[in-house]
C-alpha cells in the first residue's frame, strides 16, 4: 500500500512523460479533428469577459463554438489538482548540481513543491511585480505569435509547420535572455 | 412480428451513427495532460530555469520526444486516412504564413517563460495544485491578451 502511494507520488521521467504529451496530438484530431493547443483559452477567456460596448474587433466571434477547449483547460486545472495536490511529490525537484547552484544563485533554495517560496510569496511587492510582467509577456506573446509551447512547440512541429519553427526559436531565444539576464535583476530588486 | 431487444446483441444498423462525442471527453484529456504537466515536471519552475541554462536534458528531452511522438502517431493518422469519432476528415489547418508575429510574438512570450516559468497550459494546472499566486500570472494574462486584441491593428505580422 506504501509502495504504490510512493509510486503515484512520484515524478515520471522526460522519456515516458515526453511521449504521452506527443500522443495529445493524435489523441484531439481523433476525438473531433481538434487543434492542441492552451493559449486560445485567453482569447476566449477575453471574449467571455469583455462588455460587449468595449470589446475590441478580435474579440468578437462566436467562443461557444470553442467550448471544448474551454473544458480542456479546466482539466488541466482538476489535474493539477490530483498530480499536484492529492499525489504531490513530497521530495523537492530532482535537479542538476549545476542547476541547484545557479537557483541558488537568484536566492531561491530548491525546496518540495514547483514554485518555490520566493516566488510565491504575495505579501512581498516584488512577487507580485515579477508575476504581473510574467504573465502580460505570456499572455501578449502567445497571442501576437499565435500560439504557445503546445500550439507551436509540440502541435506545430509535429505536424511541421514552417511558422512553428520559428516561433519555438523564438520562444526559447526570449526565454535565454529572460532567465539569465531578465530574472537575476528582478530578484535583486526582489530580496 | 417485431423482436423483442436481447441484451448483450446489438442492433445493426445499415446506417452508421456517427454521434459527437461528448465534450466531456476534453475536459477528461485535459485533466491527462494536467496530471503528465505535473508529473513530467514542465509545470516546475525550477525545471524550466534548468532548461533555459541548459544544465539538463530533461526538458529538452521531454519536448523532444513529445514532438516526435506527435509527429509519427499523427503521419500515421492521416496516412492510414483514420476518421475523427465523429466522421470528419482529419485536417490540421496551416498556421498562417510569415514572420513577423511568430519572431515578435515568439521572443515577447519567451521573456515572460522565463520570468515566472509558465505557459499557458502549467498557469492552469498550478493553480489547480494551489499554487494561488498564479492567479495573478491568469489576470495578468487575460490582460496581455485583451492588449493585444486592442494593439493588433499597429503591430507588424
Amino acid at each position: 500500500m506504501i509502495d504504490v502511494l510512493t509510486a503515484l507520488r512520484s515524478p515520471w521521467p522526460w522519456y515516458v512523460a515526453g511521449p504521452l504529451i506527443g500522443l495529445m496530438v493524435p489523441l484531439l484530431l481523433l476525438l473531433g479533428n481538434k487543434s492542441f493547443g492552451i493559449s486560445a483559452n485567453l482569447r476566449h477567456g477575453c471574449a467571455i469577459l469583455l462588455p460587449n460596448a468595449v470589446k475590441p474587433g478580435f474579440f468578437r466571434y462566436n467562443w461557444r463554438a470553442e467550448t471544448w477547449n474551454l473544458l480542456f483547460a479546466a482539466g488541466l486545472i482538476l489535474g493539477g489538482l490530483l498530480a499536484g495536490r492529492v499525489f504531490a511529490n513530497p521530495d523537492p525537484t530532482r535537479l542538476s548540481a549545476a542547476a541547484i547552484q545557479s537557483v541558488q544563485h537568484l536566492g531561491v533554495t530548491v525546496q518540495p513543491g514547483l514554485m518555490p517560496a520566493a516566488l510565491t510569496d504575495l505579501s512581498r511587492p516584488g512577487v507580485w511585480l515579477l508575476l504581473t510582467v510574467s504573465g502580460l509577456l505570456v499572455g501578449f506573446g502567445t497571442r501576437y505569435g499565435g500560439g504557445c509551447t503546445s500550439g507551436h512547440a509540440i502541435s506545430g512541429l509535429s505536424t511541421l509547420q514552417g511558422p512553428s519553427v520559428i516561433a519555438t526559436a523564438s520562444f526559447f531565444a526570449g526565454g535565454i535572455l529572460s532567465a539569465n539576464l531578465l530574472l537575476p535583476i528582478f530578484m535583486a530588486v526582489i530580496r | 412480428m417485431t423482436t423483442s431487444p436481447i441484451p448483450g446483441v446489438h442492433d445493426r444498423s445499415p446506417v452508421a451513427a456517427r454521434p459527437t462525442v461528448s465534450l466531456v471527453v476534453y475536459l477528461l484529456a485535459g485533466l491527462s495532460f494536467g496530471v503528465v504537466l505535473v508529473k513530467s515536471e514542465a509545470a516546475s519552475w525550477y525545471r524550466i530555469q534548468e532548461m533555459f541554462r541548459f544544465e539538463s536534458i530533461h526538458m529538452y528531452g521531454l519536448i523532444g520526444s513529445a514532438v516526435l511522438t506527435g509527429m509519427i502517431t499523427t503521419a500515421l493518422l492521416r496516412r492510414v486516412g483514420v476518421r475523427s469519432l465523429d466522421g470528419q476528415v482529419i485536417t490540421v489547418t496551416a498556421k498562417e504564413r510569415g514572420w513577423r508575429r511568430y519572431v515578435f510574438g515568439g521572443l515577447t512570450f519567451g521573456l515572460g517563460w522565463g520570468l515566472a516559468g509558465v505557459c499557458p497550459g502549467p498557469i492552469l494546472s498550478l493553480l489547480g495544485s494551489g499554487v494561488w499566486a498564479m492567479l495573478v500570472v491568469l489576470v495578468a494574462a487575460l490582460v496581455g491578451t485583451w492588449l493585444y486584441g486592442l494593439l493588433r491593428d499597429h503591430l507588424p505580422h
